[in-house]
């Protein structure tokens, strides 16, 4: 930082009247050559967020593209059921950017996810006798442990969580029949209540929450199995909550979206760069802004025409934007926006840079770090919701295996740091993409699950090798 | 003499077993610059985090305006006007200046923060200070040098209706330029009508910007004395013996090794 220093001495000799207006008349609108300038520098100094990712990604389409002699990669169908496949774990990855923003890890995530699918397909098989399902005693200690975690999320300040829990407890003490709507919000409530048992333990408590989640993470496991059977399988037998991950939005309504979501954006965009400037705050040079948004409008346009053409090899038309790009884009855009705008989104990246600052600042340090792993858990929850859908049951394996490192692979591989204070909610997608990417991609070149594993572990390791490299480097610029 | 804004009556503190703090006394007033000195140890830091309501106090009283007051957390501090420049900078380097500035105290609503509001107030405070060290606000703190930091650290202390602004070791770190420039800056506050207290260790620093300089010896305050009244060489003898003359302890030896 040789730049203020000389700056400053040429004011120094300005005299005092010229001080004042010295700062920050230059540097509120840039040119897009300074904006450029300024992105390579932050580059060097290891802020790359997506961008690895990104072009991560962007080779493995050319890869697979060209080394699939058979044209099965590239085709529409593969690609709408890359999204359909990756969409569950994806939204897993996006709730853990949120503890993963605090400094801290929710190895549960999968398995709490699992659980919430367990309970979901019980209530939906059982007509939403749950009681008659799962026997009086396991059932008694179930509500029982829904209104202990109500009241430690009123003890930790997170009040929405005590709310959803009791909700969740009613929803089953009083028996509502099973209907599609129902399980899906029964199960987003289990995972609340999950999220406030973890979040109690971790923040209130002061367990590591390596330590807490991977106790849970082992307890879920076996909570599946009681709840299931060995060998067991609940089927999710309901058109709602199957066009979930395998429905598709109508020709019409593809449309609708396109023009909801990349108009909604160039609107936000566009407005929030002529309020900025109309008010003499730091903004990006319009050029740049104008480009950033007319690739999205025309990228998305590309996207809804061909998922909008007929992918199906057979007889019947498959046509239409898959559902789970909808829910993936509502998650996002609500993610995005409680971790930019809002005093709690605020909070969680002070919590996660410095939280003896965050203390400092009077901030409830305790409820925020409570407070994420109930998001984490609850967007796991949603996560089951689409991975169970898509294959139409619940397994005691549901959540189990890979699905949790995969989640964390995926924020990782985005850009989200693990060392706390650095990502977004948008990383997880990217990351999730490129994971999707390399799964689908190597299962159709006929490679063994084996290959699949390691090449997975090999990107996740490379991610988590630029994560810290990238925090070394802006260590290293800060002095 | 101006009102006493902060007073502490035989204010102690112990942290289990080993008491840092006996029968502290130290008035702070408006338009001044208090200098508190002593050797590495004696307790300054921990004044201030009393002071500032990180440390709950074991004994004696806080008055502010003459009212005895009740500081048991960060924002009861805040709230009374007393903003603090730590020692251990409090800034989270992932945000940016605006950010960091306003941190636990953000405009606008709880679900939609006011930005531009922030942006202009946090541009203005640093004007008003004349602070020309940063290119631009929405710099993360991260890529900061030790003085831009120290600056924003202490821009963010005047954002706020402050009364009282306790600066610890506020030079420590800093360059030859830098802390000229954040000296300025002190005398700036006490112009302004704030009651400063300055935590230093350069007696060329305290006796070029305080108005009073008060002494801790060991968790004791042993001199609390206008700076025209004493001499560099009374002041070093007070931080390392307790005692100059007249000034100090009657029997400094007394509490060593206590
Ligand atoms: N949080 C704490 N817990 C225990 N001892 C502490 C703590 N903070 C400070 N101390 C002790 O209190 C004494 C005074 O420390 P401090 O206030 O930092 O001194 P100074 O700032 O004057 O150098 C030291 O002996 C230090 O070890
Ligand atoms: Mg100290």
């Amino acid at each position: 930082m040789t730049a203020p220093e000389t700056h400053k001495s040429a004011a120094e000799k300005a005299g005092p009247g010229n001080r004042a207006a010295d700062f920050g008349i230059d540097t509120t609108a840039r040119t897009t050559g300074e904006a450029i300038r300024g992105y390579l520098r932050g580059l060097r100094n290891g802020e790359l967020g997506s961008l690895p990712a990104l072009l991560g990604l962007a080779a493995l389409f050319v890869l697979f593209t060209i080394l699939d002699s058979g044209g099965t990669f590239p085709s529409l169908l593969n690609l709408a059921n890359l999204l359909q496949q990756g969409a569950g774990r994806t939204i897993i990855a996006m709730g853990l950017v949120f503890v993963l923003l605090t400094g801290e890890i929710d190895l549960a995530a999968g398995t709490a996810s699992g659980l919430a699918a367990a309970l979901m397909a019980l209530h939906l098989v059982s007509g939403g006798n749950m009681l008659g399902a799962m026997g009086g005693f396991v059932f008694a200690v179930l509500i029982v442990a829904m209104l202990v975690a109500a009241a430690l999320a009123i003890w930790v300040r997170v009040w929405a969580g005590a709310v959803v829990s009791v909700l969740t407890a009613a929803i089953l003490l009083v028996g509502v029949p099973a209907n599609p709507w129902i399980e899906m919000l029964l199960a987003v409530g289990v995972g609340v209540v999950v999220g406030c048992l973890t979040g109690f333990l971790v923040a209130r408590v002061g367990m590591p929450s390596f330590v807490v989640t991977l106790a849970l993470f082992i307890t879920w496991q076996g909570v599946i199995l009681q709840l299931i059977g060995d060998g067991g399988t609940l089927g999710l037998r309901d058109p709602v909550i199957n066009a979930v991950a395998n429905g598709n939005l109508s020709t019409v309504g593809s449309w609708v979206l396109f023009v909801v979501a990349a108009g909604g954006y160039a609107a936000v965009k566009l407005l929030q760069q002529r309020a900025r400037l109309h008010k003499g705050l730091v903004a990006q040079p319009t050029g740049l802004v104008l480009i950033k948004v007319g690739a999205v409008v025309v990228l998305g346009a590309v996207a809804t025409f061909l998922l909008t053409q007929d992918r199906s090899p057979g007889v019947i038309a498959i046509s239409g934007i898959p559902y789970v790009v909808p829910i993936v884009l509502v998650l996002l855009v609500l993610g995005t926006y409680v971790l930019d705008r809002t005093r709690f989104g605020r909070h969680v990246y002070a919590v996660g840079g410095n939280r003896e600052a965050a203390r400092r600042a009077g901030i409830d340090v305790v409820r925020i770090r409570a407070a994420v792993f109930v998001i984490s858990s609850a967007f796991a929850a949603i996560g089951a919701i689409v991975y169970s859908s898509k294959v139409g049951s619940v397994s005691p394996a549901a959540g189990g295996g890979n699905t949790l490192l995969f989640a964390v692979g995926a924020a990782v591989i985005g850009g989200t740091s693990l060392f706390g204070g650095r990502g977004r909610v948008s990383n997880a997608v990217i990351g999730g993409a490129v994971l999707a990417t390399v799964e689908n991609g190597l299962g159709l070149l006929k490679q063994p699950a084996a290959v699949v594993f390691i090449i997975t572990g090999l990107v996740l390791l490379l991610a988590a090798g630029v994560d810290v490299l990238s925090r070394r480097k802006s260590a290293a610029a800060g002095r | 003499m101006s009102e006493p804004i902060l007073q502490l009556r035989s204010v102690s503190k112990s942290f289990g077993a080993v008491q840092v703090l006996h029968d502290v006394d130290l008035t702070v007033r408006a338009g001044e610059v208090t200098a508190l000195v002593g050797d590495n140890g004696a307790g300054k830091s921990t004044l201030v985090k009393c002071v500032a309501g990180i440390h709950p106090i074991d004994g004696g009283e806080i008055l502010f305006d003459g009212d005895p007051v009740a500081l048991h957390s960060p924002s009861d501090a805040s709230r009374l006007g007393i903003e603090v420049v730590y020692q251990d900078l409090a800034l989270a380097d992932n945000l940016d200046i605006v950010q960091n500035m306003f941190l636990g105290r953000e405009r606008g609503r709880p679900w939609l923060l006011d930005e531009a509001d922030m942006e202009q107030a946090a541009r203005r405070t640093l004007a008003s200070l004349s602070v020309r060290t940063v290119t631009s606000v929405r710099t993360p703190v991260a890529s900061l040098s030790g003085g831009q930091r120290q600056t924003v650290a202490i821009a963010k202390a005047v954002l706020w209706d402050s009364r009282v602004v306790l600066l610890d070791e506020p030079t420590a770190a800093l360059g030859v330029a830098q802390t000229r420039q954040v000296l300025d800056l002190v005398r700036r506050l006490a112009e302004q009508g704030i009651g400063v207290v300055l935590i230093s260790h350069n007696m060329a620093d305290v006796f070029e910007v305080a108005d009073r300089i008060a002494t801790l010896y060991l968790g004791r305050m042993v001199a609390e004395v206008p700076t025209r009244d004493v001499t560099h060489g009374q002041v070093v003898e007070l931080i390392t013996a307790g005692r100059s003359g007249d000034l100090g302890l009657a029997r400094p030896e007394g509490v060593v090794g206590q």
